[in-house]
């Protein structure tokens, strides 16, 4: 059931730094999330810009991960998890095997599904056509990802929940004394959720230090900035409060981000990563929607005409 | 063709509170997607916007509610009844403090999957003491609503739509508290339905009247107290037996409250349920759902075929050909 699938790029060795491939990469993923939002006549294209760079360099740079074990062309809805149900999956295969020495990725804000998966083709981990069934009746390459969406392993819509379960897959993977870590991308909305601030007590508590957090700190929500909405600031020192490792990085600056996570593993501390990233990074055309960012909805046929310009452009634009 | 109404509730909010200065507007990062976008902009210092962070927003209601206010939360039902059920029940419910607490995208109208869908709201606000429990139908009731819960002395949830919403009922004819419609009269079959299932049932009891069946419909929108006599009348009064229909889980909503009521009353008739089967669901377009988990009107047919004990002919084309309203295209990728 399961295929092996590559997981380099044709690409990549072309590139002659691994900066200059996650800027292609980040670059080839807002475009295909441009793409999909036209086609879809909206969707989630700012979170495409701000976290193109921290989920590419996670993939990359940081995550130890084997190859993808799941199709490259994804699996229909198999019906939810139960004691009746043999056929239900998640999508974790799409990041490689378990193993006790390989890492493994949870990803918490699953709006932000659609950049994973183009990032997942970008990767090979999916086929070109994986998008096809993308926000299609009975798919699960679902608008908002769930645990069976390529490349997710927890159910997290319901934001701020997946933060502790990683937690405890942390824990587990301490007790059976395993090597690998345990990597979570959240966003910046999920630090209004006292669950969140209720892991990272937990977390510091009992020492994990085999999980490390990527955060997208866009600065942006549903409503508009956070700052109009409701602050988080100051995260970074809020984080290293709670007893968190911090850093504080420009989240598309692939080396800095790469960085922050280098070493990480042996100690008892867990590892925040805030990445400072822009809603917009690639796609000027959106800052003049801000403050409302959050979800691409075309106000008019010219609009969308706009945006349609700009996908060629950026497609003339990437190298072959 | 009936008439659909595009975003009732925000319009109508607005001007429903112009007079009300004690009705406050909390909001937990949906505000538009919730419709309160409108009230927002128009009395700014009546809204408060609490961040995603729907625990601690149901304390703020609670405390502002003791001080004489009345909050009208603004969430997804999930955000609503799920994550912050102790708050909702022992900061609101308990003390019996006049919160408005407003979800929406009930059921599977939402194409967000399982973490969107409220398929047990009505079960879990239900089971709390104190909490009055309603649900609007359409366009007339999603407005008349307000009035229903602000005369309430205690908690009330409303399960709210949102978006293109079809008037089903005249203008003039506003939800009343308790009280259900009777859409239509027949000695064969009952049909109770509630939210948007009214719509569905409406597409089906017309096929099933021209197939000679006498179908009595009820559509309810007080969920909670669930005794309006009219019910009990209806279900004991048909041959065949009854069938409800909810866009929820047949657990703990509808078919569980006209259940509880038939076996206290000893009403000796069959039920069927129509709703989902103690099931979560998945990510998709609403009329794709309403038709996997068995929600649509062709399930209502086969319910009633089921009651009747005999294939009734009722072909998909017939129930096209009684088709309401139609699903807006716009439908399935709202956003959430
Ligand atoms: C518990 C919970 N409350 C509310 C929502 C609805 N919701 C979806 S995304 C979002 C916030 C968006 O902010 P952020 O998480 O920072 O993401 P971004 O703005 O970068 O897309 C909200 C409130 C949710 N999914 N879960």
């Amino acid at each position: 059931m399961s295929q092996a699938a590559a997981t380099a790029s044709p690409a990549a060795s072309a590139a002659d730094s691994p900066a200059s491939e996650v800027r292609r990469v980040a670059d080839a993923v807002r475009r295909r999330v441009l793409d999909y939002t036209l086609k879809n006549n909206g969707g989630y294209l700012s979170q495409a810009c701000s976290s193109a760079e921290t989920l590419a360099t996670l993939y990359l740079r940081v995550l130890r991960l084997g190859p993808s074990t799941a199709p490259l062309v994804p699996r229909p809805f198999a019906g939810v998890p139960g004691p009746d149900n043999p056929d239900a999956f998640t999508g974790a295969d799409y990041n490689g095997p378990r193993a006790p020495a390989l890492d493994r990725f949870i990803f918490s804000p699953v709006h932000y599904a659609l950049v994973l998966y183009s990032l997942l083709i970008e990767l090979g981990r999916l086929g070109p056509n994986g998008l096809d069934a993308f926000n299609q009746d009975g798919s699960t390459v679902e608008l908002i990802g769930a645990e069976h969406s390529p490349g997710h392993e927890v159910t997290a819509g319901s934001l701020g929940q997946a933060l502790s379960q990683a937690g405890g897959i942390a824990l587990a993977r301490r007790l059976k004394g395993e090597t690998g870590r345990v990597w979570v991308f959240m966003s910046d909305g999920e630090f209004q959720e006292g669950q969140t601030w209720e892991a990272f007590a937990a977390l510091a508590h009992h020492r994990i230090g085999n999980l490390g957090v990527y955060i997208d700190a866009n600065a942006q929500q549903c409503d508009g900035a956070m700052a109009d909405t409701m602050t988080i600031e100051p995260l970074a020192e809020r984080l290293r409060a709670v007893g968190a490792e911090v850093h504080e990085v420009d989240g598309h600056d692939s080396d800095a981000l790469a960085a922050a996570a280098e070493g990480f593993g042996g100690g008892d501390r867990p590892l925040a990563v805030i990445a400072r990233t822009d809603p917009c990074r690639g796609v000027e055309l959106m800052r003049e929607r801000a403050p409302k960012l959050h979800y691409l909805r075309f106000k008019s046929d010219a609009e969308r005409q706009a945006y349609q310009q700009l996908l060629a452009a950026l497609s003339v634009e990437a190298p072959a | 063709m009936i008439e659909t109404v595009t975003r009732p509730h925000r319009e109508h909010f607005v001007r429903w509170a112009a007079q009300r200065p004690e009705v406050l507007v909390l909001s937990a990062d949906l505000t538009s997607s919730c419709e309160a976008d409108g009230f927002r902009d128009t009395y700014p210092e009546r809204f408060f916007s609490l961040g995603m962070a729907e625990q601690n927003m149901m304390g703020f209601a609670a405390g502002l509610a003791r001080e004489g206010f009345f909050p009208y939360i603004h969430t997804f039902a999930v955000f609503v009844t799920r994550r912050p059920f102790d708050q909702v029940a022992m900061a609101i419910a308990y003390p019996n403090l006049p919160v408005r607490l407003v979800g929406f995208l009930p059921g599977l109208t939402t194409p967000g999957g399982v973490t969107h869908q409220a398929i047990d709201d009505v079960g879990l606000m239900r089971l709390i003491p104190n909490m009055t429990v309603l649900e609007a139908g359409d366009a007339t009731e999603v407005t008349s609503v307000l009035d229903v819960a602000q005369a309430v002395d205690g908690p009330v949830y409303i399960r709210q739509l949102r978006g293109e919403v079809p008037r089903l009922f005249p203008a003039e004819a506003p939800m009343q508290l308790g009280r259900c419609r009777k859409l239509a009269d027949g000695d064969d079959l009952c049909v109770v339905s509630s939210g948007i299932c009214t719509e569905e049932a409406l597409r089906a009891t017309s096929a099933l009247r021209a197939k000679g069946l006498g179908v009595r419909h009820l559509h309810v929108s007080t969920l909670k107290p669930f005794d309006d006599p009219a019910v009990l009348e209806a279900v004991a009064g048909v041959r065949l037996g009854v069938i409800t229909m909810e866009n929820h889980s047949v657990i703990g909503g509808l078919g569980a409250a006209v259940a509880e009521l038939m076996a206290e009353h000893a009403v000796g008739r069959r039920l069927l349920r129509l709703g989902l089967k103690d099931t979560y669901a998945h990510g998709a377009g609403k009329a794709y759902l309403l038709r996997e988990y068995g929600l649509d009107a062709a399930a209502l047919v086969r319910a009633a075929e089921t009651l009747a004990q005999t294939p009734l002919g009722i072909e998909d084309a017939d129930l096209a050909a009684v088709r309401l309203g139609t699903l807006s295209a716009a439908e399935k990728t709202e956003d959430l």
